[in-house]
């Protein structure tokens, strides 16, 4: 019989699950009306607006239309695998946000409860990101090898490839970050970058940068979007590994692409961004007074209008110069980039404000 | 401590169960009326000839998971010499053997390069 307080504890990991899981199961109704909205602004024309004021009651009006259409399994189908997919691709990266830390711990007054805002800190925490985001290839395959239908299929293996391509790359990045920060946990890489923008990752010169650009890029071919979204290519492929899915099953493909995007813009922020850090410091004294929780959302928010914008800004690339962006460009990049990191690390390990101080000038 | 990966099987759980329940009522809702038309693989209103899954398919993409089992393998030796690196007693030595372990790892890389397992068009 375990203790009271391990029931406590368990109970307390169950409720942040429900609660950051039922918020992810609803993140796409919000983010397709941004979405559309902005790819209206940006193609000068309305976006939705018939549905409620501004078109915000679009997404709930999909939604009652995804539920209320008929479900088609092809008669050819793997019927088992095909109805598997979809739950197999969403799984994987909803259980990323089980390690993300989206704040400091917070005392709830009256009762006098200590909770931390993250659900659990695993103290592998990256390998655990980068084994459980990989496991959602899975999904995708299964979804395009069990449609028995030639335009899944094509998707499904060109989905594949480019998934574990750009994972080799993204795991020597993670590995960059591991060294930047000198730790796996991701509660720790946050704390490590402390102290406004100056001691972030993004600015640990000269390697920072870099490493920053190779996860962008690697984690833009990772969640399919544009310029990278060769699986779903529509000139070429139909609708790639989800053409045979209809109804609540393809919202759910759909809902697994959006919490993509969302998992690779907070992974950015933790990594990169100093995760829930101020950007001032306590320069301004005023801005102490924002939750930090306020600037993690916001970081995240940025990195999500960042990746819209690309959609509508940029064409995609053609598949073989994909492949060879990620095989001859980014992991030789990476490679070389790791033994300049160990060098920096062991010979000159600096961020800019320790130079500052060095100088005789100190911010904060 | 294994209670800290327990809330990735609460996750899951939740996810699957979700997804389950929805389909679940969606299934009260929603038509169901198929007939053979429907149900057969689309493809730009032809007949489709033959099944996708009969073992046709582009053996590079084979060679691509391969190199991805090598690179990614040695990606998960870096990251204890990662963490372990500031460590002043042994740093410069194990960054020399980490010299070493990726320069074995690159010649592998060119080796797939130059018998063009890199490139997709031949």
């Amino acid at each position: 019989m375990p203790s009271i307080d391990t029931l406590i504890v368990v109970g307390v990991m169950l409720l942040k699950v429900l609660i950051i899981g039922g918020a992810l199961f609803c993140a796409p109704l919000p983010l397709t009306w941004i979405e559309r909205k902005l790819a209206g602004r940006i193609q000068q024309r309305l976006g939705p607006h018939r549905v409620g004021p501004f078109g915000l009651l679009q997404p709930l009006a999909d939604m009652i239309k995804m539920f209320v259409k008929e479900d088609i399994v092809p008669a050819k189908a793997d019927s088992f695998l095909f109805k598997l997919a979809p739950i197999l691709a969403m799984a994987p990266i909803f259980a990323i946000f089980v390690v993300v830390p989206f704040g400091p711990d917070i005392t709830i007054p009256f009762i006098d409860y200590k909770v931390s805002l993250y659900i659990t800190d695993m103290n592998v925490g990256i390998i655990f990101v980068l084994a459980i985001s990989g496991l959602a290839v899975y999904g995708l395959i299964f979804g395009g090898w069990a449609s028995n239908s030639k335009y899944a299929m094509l998707g499904g293996m060109r989905s594949t490839a480019q998934m574990i391509s750009y994972e080799v790359a993204m795991s020597f990045a993670a590995v960059g970050v591991v060294m930047m920060s000198g730790s796996l946990s991701l509660v720790d890489i946050v704390t490590s970058q402390s102290g406004g923008f100056l001691n972030w990752n993004i600015l640990y010169l000269p390697v920072g940068p870099l490493w920053f650009v190779i996860f962008l890029i690697a984690g833009l071919a990772e969640m399919n979007r544009i310029p990278f979204d060769m699986p779903e290519d529509e000139g070429s492929l139909a609708a790639g590994y989800h053409v045979e899915y209809s109804a609540m099953r393809f919202a759910f493909l759909s809902l697994a692409e959006y919490v993509a995007m969302v998992s690779i813009a907070v992974l950015l922020v933790v990594f990169f961004l100093g995760g829930w850090d101020n950007p001032l410091g306590s320069l301004i004294p005023i801005l102490d007074y924002v939750p930090p929780v306020f600037w993690f959302m916001g970081k995240v928010g940025a990195f999500i209008y960042f990746f819209m914008w690309l959609r509508f800004t940029i064409p995609r690339y053609r598949y073989d110069q994909l492949m060879t962006i990620g095989w001859k460009i980014m992991i030789p990049l990476s490679l070389a980039n790791i033994l300049a990191t160990g060098m920096i690390k062991i010979y000159a390990d600096y961020r800019i404000t320790d130079v500052l101080e060095m100088v005789g000038l100190k911010l904060w | 401590m294994p209670i800290d990966y327990l809330p990735v099987l609460f996750m899951v759980g939740f996810v699957a169960f979700g997804g389950v329940m929805a389909l679940i009522i969606s299934s009260i809702v929603r038509p169901k009326n198929p007939y053979a038309e429907k149900l057969t693989p689309w493809e730009c209103g032809m007949e489709p000839i033959g099944g996708a899954t009969e073992g046709h398919f582009r053996i590079h993409f084979f060679v691509v998971a391969i190199l991805f089992i090598i690179f990614d393998v040695e990606t998960l030796f870096l990251f204890p010499w990662a963490v372990i690196i500031t460590d002043a007693s042994i740093s410069t030595i194990i960054f020399v053997e980490m010299v070493v372990f990726l320069f074995v790892l690159a010649i592998g890389l060119v080796y797939a390069w130059a018998k063009g397992a890199l490139d997709w068009i031949k």
